[in-house]
């Protein structure tokens, strides 16, 4: 009965709806910060073994996820590149690039050896359409693996709907046509920047 | 206790199914049923949500007021649904990485809301509790359904990719009929129209069915009860 009569207070509703999401948004906060590290090293995880994955069997004989530069792409944060070498030089280079999907960014990873060919490319992270823009995956399909000993030169980068030299997925135009923008902006970051890639020191 | 609680599961499953007959959360329902898989995923997610959301409000619903019941609702199910997001992502990272994807869709299932506006705030915790788990199965039921269809049609498989989503063990679910792709249409959001319509239909056509016979079965007991002969055509 109280209840009651104190939910026909005009302050009730303001105060109840403060309270709740004051509640919500400490649980959640209280939650983020529990879980932050564990998505950190679950996404470590992640990397590392997509790390191996994107570089041919074999190619690297250093630990990558200690070898790396960073270098000023024109991003709001600096470019993290990994590098992959063969009794101390640099053979190859990995990093991230993102392009822009139909359903938000696609974080992309991209081996390129020390010549600007690819060596591989995976998709990390994505929200593209379940059943049409997730055959960039390569658990659902073989399309990525289209990129592999593709340069820069000699080839067409664009779909070939756009007149370019690459596959687009069944229903999805926007999608490969985001990826095939990606890693082509990502070789022009390696082309731009091959020395300091290359040669330069590492950072910490 | 336990009749209603038959009705609740019927409802759920058949009578009162959240897209064969409330016609609600038709966004995710026709966004993610390209496959079987996914619609099983997107369903037994949505079945989690469905029913601590219904608890939770359940439980408060003695303090919330009419008035702004609505954000209060909307505002614990968007915290729940980021909650199951954060703790997957950082403690079941590997089945995250399948269905990551389909947890971010579930704030804008409406039918959630829905059970919260027309079940949970009006009854116990238990019933709500058993109301999401059916409403969520029935949901999970129907997804799969529209996603083995299309993918039938429009693919030529049958629960593509279901190790994936639910371990190796259940690699015999996954068939492929026939390799030489389907009807990309069904696949489209076209597709997504089309099936649910004639799935509709169906039901409408299965329900009235049921219904005459309930009726012709009444009229004939009228018949024998009355002396004389009822022409019933």
């Amino acid at each position: 009965m109280a209840l009651e009569n104190l939910k026909e207070h005009p302050l009730y509703q303001p105060v109840l709806l403060g309270a709740v999401a004051l509640l919500a948004s400490v649980t959640l906060a209280w939650v983020a910060d529990a879980t932050r590290e564990a998505i950190g090293e679950a996404e470590a995880a992640d990397l590392r073994d997509s790390l191996v994955e994107v570089l041919p069997d074999g190619f690297a004989d250093n630990n990558l996820l200690a070898d790396r530069v960073e270098i000023d792409a024109g991003g709001e944060d600096p470019l993290l590149v990994y590098r992959a070498r063969q009794g101390g030089t640099v053979k190859g280079v990995v990093f991230k690039v993102v392009g822009k999907g139909y359903g938000g960014e696609i974080v992309i990873l991209m081996a390129v050896d020390k010549d600007g060919g690819i060596l591989g490319v995976r998709v990390l992270k994505h929200t593209e359409t379940p059943g049409l823009g997730d055959k960039i995956e390569i658990a659902k399909s073989g399309w990525i693996n289209g990129f592999t000993g593709k340069a820069l030169d000699g080839a067409v980068w664009a779909v070939k709907k756009d007149g370019g030299g690459f596959d687009q997925l069944a229903g999805a135009t926007i999608t490969p046509r985001a990826v095939v923008n990606a890693v082509k902006s990502g070789l022009e970051t390696f082309a731009r920047h091959k020395a300091a890639l290359l040669e330069g020191e590492r950072s910490s | 206790m336990s009749a209603s609680i038959k009705t609740l599961v019927k409802d759920g499953l058949w009578d009162n199914n959240v897209v064969f007959a409330q016609m609600l959360a038709l966004c995710p329902s026709m966004a993610v049923t390209t496959s079987g898989t996914n619609g099983l995923g997107m369903g037994l997610a949505t079945t989690a949500v469905l029913a601590a959301s219904n608890i939770l409000i359940s439980l408060i619903r003695g303090v919330v007021s009419p008035q702004v019941r609505i954000p209060v609702f909307i505002i614990l199910i968007a915290g729940l649904v980021t909650l199951v997001d954060m703790a997957l992502d950082a403690w079941l990272h590997e089945l995250y990485k399948v269905l990551g994807i389909f947890i971010a869709l579930i704030v804008v299932n409406c039918a959630i809301l829905g059970r919260a506006e027309a079940f949970a705030s009006r009854n116990g915790v238990w019933a709500s509790c058993v109301d999401g788990l059916a409403m969520g199965l029935g949901f999970t039921f129907a997804l799969t359904l529209i996603g083995l269809i299309r993918e039938f049609l429009g693919s030529g498989t049958l629960f593509a990719q279901a190790p994936q989503l639910l371990g190796a063990g259940f690699a015999f679910l996954e068939i492929r009929l026939h390799e030489r792709g389907g009807a990309l249409l069904m696949i489209l959001p076209p597709g997504a129209f089309a099936v649910l319509g004639f799935l509709l239909a169906g039901k409408r056509l299965l329900d009235a069915r049921r219904q005459a016979g309930q009726k012709s079965r009444q009229k004939t007991s009228d018949a024998e009860e009355s002396a004389a002969p009822v022409d019933t055509r």
